[in-house]
């Protein structure tokens, strides 16, 4: 049963993807809807980006310069490692959890309330290809903005990282600058920003397939909000593996 | 002119329109009457194409849209006015975008003859001064007189409205009828209009059919309505004492007249 439902959902969220994917009815409306999905999921959560990512870097930094306290490792392991936990997971995948959360379910709170207000069969009364106009925007603005997201996470990671360094001495800042620069593949900076695309997909598109298949209230359209990022949380961490696999395996 | 021909919509086996057949005609408020659960919505819902008729067909001037593809139905829904029993006005926009974006979103015209338009059908439904507000700040009966305004945005040939005065007072409702029926009158649009209101019934209605478990149990006028034998329909229109009252009276007059 839960297979047949899995499928059938599946098979419901494939269909909506081909309403959704194709040519906007007006490239003018949709060029406005993008920038307003930009500004309003993008750009709306820069602040909260810049604040965990600060103090996750901090946070990184003194749990390795705690638990790397080995005469025998270099100090700069500290600086080297804490580059690669935020470049390579912190800023990609755990990020992208977290925008699973905020925009996931902003995205699928706002479609289902739509939906249960009969403002998207108003849409497709007027003849209006409801699923790409509400949709696609979000997907596009998204997918366009979680690199910048991305950039500035890895940034301000790293200078909560040498904000620990400066103030508390728990790495001596050369040492952490140094264990910056050592080793450094700019691939892992392509390879996270390919996931995070791949996420941003994952994450609006789920959200959008919830909400606009919400039936019923305000209660059914806080439950489709609640899977949403349930399941979109889950399929960022599966597909974190085969990425990962894929591209650094 | 729009024909239905045996129409029926089955949910998993269990048939809710059972062969109904009716025709609205062009230029009058056509009313849809009946219990909760009698279909009405249903039937609502298979004329506008939200759903797809089991068995049956549905003639719009003749196209059936039944049979249409999907670029013949995008081009028939920009025929139809929809007013919804909530208004389902989008809430991210103000009054006066709500009317302006099935202009600019269909439309031909240039940008000021689109705001010229929209703003003159605010005009229409007395709602000049609200353009500005937001849906979530306006009332319940500017919020369905604003639904009005975008339904006749793009001058529909077809008007459906979903209760169109649930949560209204009386005479806001009154408000409401007056003007669908003048609309409809002044741009001869087939309009469709499922309702419980009995005031709409006999104010509005000049062709009224009523549903009873999926099937068309009466069709007439209002002034039929009121000599009318018909079992199923006296005691679903006239249940309130103030109706019995209003049908003795008028049953009084005709007599001796």
């Amino acid at each position: 049963m839960l297979l047949i439902g899995s499928l059938e959902k599946l098979g419901q969220y494939a269909m909506l993807m081909r309403k959704v994917l194709t040519r906007p009815q007006k490239w003018r409306i949709f060029l406005q809807q993008l920038s307003k999905e930009i500004s309003k999921l993008g750009v709306d959560s820069i602040s909260i980006v810049i604040i965990i990512s600060f103090f996750i870097g901090a946070v990184i930094v003194i749990q390795i310069a705690l638990n790397i306290n080995n005469p025998l490792l270099p100090r700069y392991t500290v600086g080297y490692t804490s580059r690669e936990i935020i470049l390579l997971e912190f800023s990609s995948s755990i990020m992208c959890l977290i925008l699973a959360g905020k925009v996931g379910s902003n995205i699928s709170s706002e479609i289902g309330t739509m939906r249960v207000t009969e403002q998207i069969d108003a849409l497709e009364i007027m003849g209006v290809n409801s699923a790409n106009y509400l949709i696609l925007p979000k997907v596009v603005g998204l997918m366009t903005f979680v690199p910048v997201l991305v950039i500035l996470s890895m940034f301000f990671g790293i200078v909560g990282g040498f904000g620990v360094c400066y103030f508390t001495n728990a790495v001596p800042v050369a040492d952490f600058e140094f264990g910056l620069q050592s080793f450094f593949k700019t691939y892992y900076i392509w390879y996270a920003i390919v996931k995070t695309i791949f996420f941003a997909f994952l994450i609006s598109s789920i959200a959008a397939y919830y909400g606009y298949f919400a039936k019923g209230g305000s209660l059914d359209v806080g439950k489709a909000s609640t899977n949403a990022v349930v399941v979109s949380s889950i399929l960022i961490l599966i597909s974190d593996l085969l990425i990962t696999d894929l591209m650094m395996g | 002119m729009i024909e239905v021909k045996d129409l029926v919509k089955s949910f998993e086996g269990r048939e809710v329109l059972k062969g109904i057949s009716m025709i609205f005609e062009e230029g009058k408020t056509n009313l849809i009457i009946g219990r909760s659960g009698s279909g009405k919505t249903v039937l609502l819902k298979n004329l506008i194409g939200l759903m797809r008729p089991t068995k049956g067909s549905i003639l719009y001037d003749n196209r059936d849209l039944t049979k249409l593809s999907s670029y013949q139905m995008k081009a028939l829904r920009q025929e139809m006015g929809m007013i919804f029993q909530g208004s389902a006005l989008f809430d991210a926009m103000t009054v006066f975008e709500n009317v302006y974006f099935p202009l600019d979103m269909f439309s031909s015209l240039s940008k000021s003859e689109k705001i010229k338009r929209a703003t003159s059908c605010l005009d229409r439904v007395n709602l000049s001064d609200a353009g500005h507000l937001y849906p979530s700040e306006i009332s319940g009966g500017m919020m369905k007189r604003a639904a009005i305004a975008r339904a006749i945005s793009l001058n529909p040939k077809y008007l459906f409205c979903d209760e169109p005065n649930s949560g209204l007072d009386p005479q806001t409702s009154l408000v409401i009828d007056e003007l669908i029926s003048d609309i409809t009158k002044e741009y001869k649009i087939t309009t469709i209009i499922n309702t419980h209101d009995m005031n709409s019934v006999m104010n509005i209605g000049d062709k009224i059919f009523f549903i009873q478990e999926g099937n068309l149990e009466w069709e007439g006028t209002n002034k039929q309505i009121l000599t009318t034998k018909n079992e199923a329909l006296n005691d679903f229109v006239f249940a309130s004492d103030l109706f019995k009252k209003v049908k003795a009276i008028e049953m009084d007059e005709i007599n001796n007249k």
